[in-house]
């Protein structure tokens, strides 16, 4: 910004740029702060768990025994959901980009956020009240006909509250967010080249293998990761749904933890040492919750050049 | 002029299937599907997953004998992808048929609404199913918290984002602080909203004293989750006012902030307001920042800063799990599915209000 004398006034109204443009810094500063403050409150609350004896901690064995396998189940079930959202994601996307009528497109997206409004402690209940009931006859088959694949293992709950139904129901969570991104990135694909193909006597299902899928895929990619960042840190489907246990490879025998889930449980009736412990599991969340997101946020940022977004 | 059209299979469309050819394959994958549940035990849902895959296998074979291989395969995808869709819908509609058979019981109750859940012990839950008597309690003091922790949010979050939102727009220009704040705010949409309550326990917790559970707390854990909605969404609806507007501003020698006040926020106001209602929506049916940082209440609190304080995702979270009466939980599930009813009203209706208010009050564009 060049100053010359038809810019430089003086009086109040200058002193009101400076005020106004110093009142959106220091809020732009203050997001930044509270990102850092976050990661700071944790540490220093995690400390106390992270440096006492390990006996002290629940299990006994210290804090990264207690942390070992709560973190295997999150992953177990983030990779559940992921398994599932992702294809069906992936489809709606197309179905909504490529195949409905242009006229109802809209409507349609709509809908499919609908499913994102909905409250996690609501989806908690579905999954509790309904899923579990309705899914566990299909436990059961699993278990005597697939019972010879260690994941499949019987005895199957008779409850139905497992770590696959959590994973199910992370797997709706998931599903809108993945699908709002990659439907944008669809939407994207250069118009040319989809009607090149066309043109050259593609149908329609070729010419989305070779136009929009291959221009699509670092966003699909960036949506996958940002999916499995919520399906990581979700805490009430699994919470409500899942009835916990220690680590278990079966996935139909109740079992399993997960770290947002132990933290809501316990945290509550927490004191003490406690309290501390589970900081310390928020904190080891954050950090994998915020790896998965920067490196989704980098890649989608790393292609925006070429995508034309923006 | 009179086209006559000539009913004769060209050379070009030979080798294709006829335009009726799905209905009939749909017809008859229905009624062999009708057929088969019927051998094995008929139900609704069994029935659209068989007819829906022997439709699929119907068609490609069809269309893989008269058409040829990619043609086939064509019709697989859109079998397919068309299916994905009608699966998406299943959990939907599924999960809001579940919240209204079972909530409208307990929404009906008279006095859910207006009663708290003060003093309504296991015994009178026990009595109601005993002797069929009426539910008692009800949700005021969850809904009057969660009004309360809300607005605090929102009262803190909007200031905050709506002012970022400014700074990357107008003052910014790709500095590296400005590329920072965008990243930074992409990263912080992804922070699970436990650690969001977390953080602000164990702020508290480090300022005011260990223990310390109000529904500040809890509005400040609500905040950091909703302070980057609302940046992105006003962020975007700024970058969407014409430069012109600004240009002609200053050219009148308006100053810049009178102009950014005056001008630009006018022009984007519904689309930052339609944010603004969408990040309400989101946060208002959080439940574990608000179960970390808030506590449990049974009584009405009308104080934000002091007290523990119900709120209705937690009420429903806490009726699930322990219920009042743990042998008769019966009560307690209706009261939770009655208030799961009344949040997804809310959510709704701030979802319609956003769309209605982007609507109502969009700018007039002048072409």
């Amino acid at each position: 910004m060049t100053t010359n004398s038809l810019t430089t006034s003086q009086g109040a109204g200058r002193a009101g740029d400076k005020v106004f443009s110093g009142a959106a810094m220091a809020a732009g500063c203050l997001i930044l702060a509270v990102l850092f403050g976050v990661a700071l409150f944790l540490v220093v609350q995690a400390i106390p768990a992270l440096a006492a004896p390990p006996a002290d901690i629940q299990g006994g064995h210290g804090f990264f025994a207690y942390i070992a396998p709560i973190v295997v189940g999150t992953l177990i079930a983030a990779v559940i959901a992921l398994v599932i959202a992702t294809p069906v994601a992936i489809g709606v996307a197309l179905f909504i980009s490529h195949y409905a009528p242009r006229r109802l497109a809209s409507g349609l997206g709509y809908v499919v956020d609908l499913l994102a409004a909905i409250p996690s402690v609501v989806y908690g209940a579905w999954g509790a009240a309904f899923l579990a009931k309705e899914i566990s006859p299909a436990y059961d088959w699993l278990a005597n006909n697939l019972g010879w694949i260690p994941i499949f293992q019987g005895p199957a709950s008779a409850t139905g509250k497992t770590i696959l139904t959590a994973g199910i129901v992370l797997s709706v969570m998931v599903l809108p967010i993945i699908t709002s991104l990659s439907r944008e990135i669809f939407l994207q694909t250069p118009k040319l080249h989809e009607e090149a193909a066309l043109a050259l006597g593609a149908t329609r299902w070729e010419m989305i293998r070779m136009a929009v899928l291959p221009f699509g895929r670092p966003g699909i990619v960036s949506a996958i990761m940002l999916g499995l960042g919520r399906a990581l840190g979700e805490t009430m489907a699994v919470a409500l749904v899942l009835s916990s246990g220690v680590l278990t490879a079966s996935l139909i025998q109740s079992g399993n933890q997960t770290i947002a889930a132990e933290i809501a449980l316990n945290f509550p009736e927490a004191s003490g040492l406690k309290v501390n412990t589970l900081i310390a599991a928020g904190l080891v969340l954050f950090v994998i919750t915020l790896g998965v997101n920067m490196i989704a946020r980098w890649i989608i940022t790393k292609h925006k050049e070429f995508s034309g977004a923006n | 002029m009179t086209a006559t059209v000539v009913r004769k299979r060209s050379a070009l469309t030979k080798g294709q299937l006829p335009k009726f050819a799905p209905y009939i394959v749909l017809a008859v994958a229905v009624i062999v599907g009708a057929a088969i549940l019927a051998l094995i035990g008929f139900n609704a849902f069994g029935w659209g997953v068989v007819s829906a895959a022997l439709f699929t296998i119907g068609l490609v074979a069809w269309s893989g004998a008269v058409e040829g291989a990619r043609k086939a395969k064509d019709k697989l995808a859109t079998c397919l992808i068309v299916g994905s869709f009608l699966i998406a819908l299943l959990p939907l509609v599924s999960v809001i048929w579940t919240v209204l058979v079972n909530g409208i019981p307990g929404l009906v109750t008279p006095g859910f609404l207006g009663t708290s859940m003060n003093g309504v012990t296991g015994a009178f839950d026990n009595k109601a199913v005993e002797e069929g008597g009426k539910v008692l309690g009800g949700i005021y003091h969850a809904l009057l918290g969660t009004l309360q922790i809300t607005l605090l949010a929102t009262v803190i979050s909007v200031p905050v984002g709506l002012l970022t939102a400014i700074y990357l727009v107008e003052y910014g220009n790709d500095r590296p602080l400005a590329r920072a704040i965008t990243f930074f705010v992409d990263v912080m949409t992804g922070i699970p909203s436990i650690v969001a309550g977390l953080f602000a326990a164990a702020f508290f917790f480090a300022v005011v004293g260990p223990g310390t559970k109000t529904g500040a707390v809890a509005a400040v854990a609500l905040s950091v989750l909703m302070i980057p909605v609302v940046v992105r969404s006003s962020e975007e609806m700024l970058k969407i006012v014409p430069n012109e507007l600004r240009e002609a501003s200053y050219a009148l020698g308006v100053r810049k902030w009178r102009t950014i006040t005056k001008v630009v926020i006018p022009t984007a106001i519904s689309g930052i307001a339609s944010g603004v209602t969408l990040a309400i929506a989101r946060v208002i049916g959080e439940t574990a920042p608000i179960l970390v940082t808030a506590g449990f209440a049974t009584t009405i609190n009308n104080n934000v800063f002091g007290g523990w304080m119900a709120s209705l995702p937690t009420f429903i979270y806490t009726q699930i799990l322990n219920p009042t009466s743990p042998s008769n939980p019966g009560p307690s599930d209706q009261r939770a599915w009655g208030a799961a009813l009344v949040l997804i009203i809310l959510v709704m209706l701030l979802n319609l209000g956003a769309r209605l208010i982007a609507r109502l009050f969009a700018p007039k564009t002048g072409r």
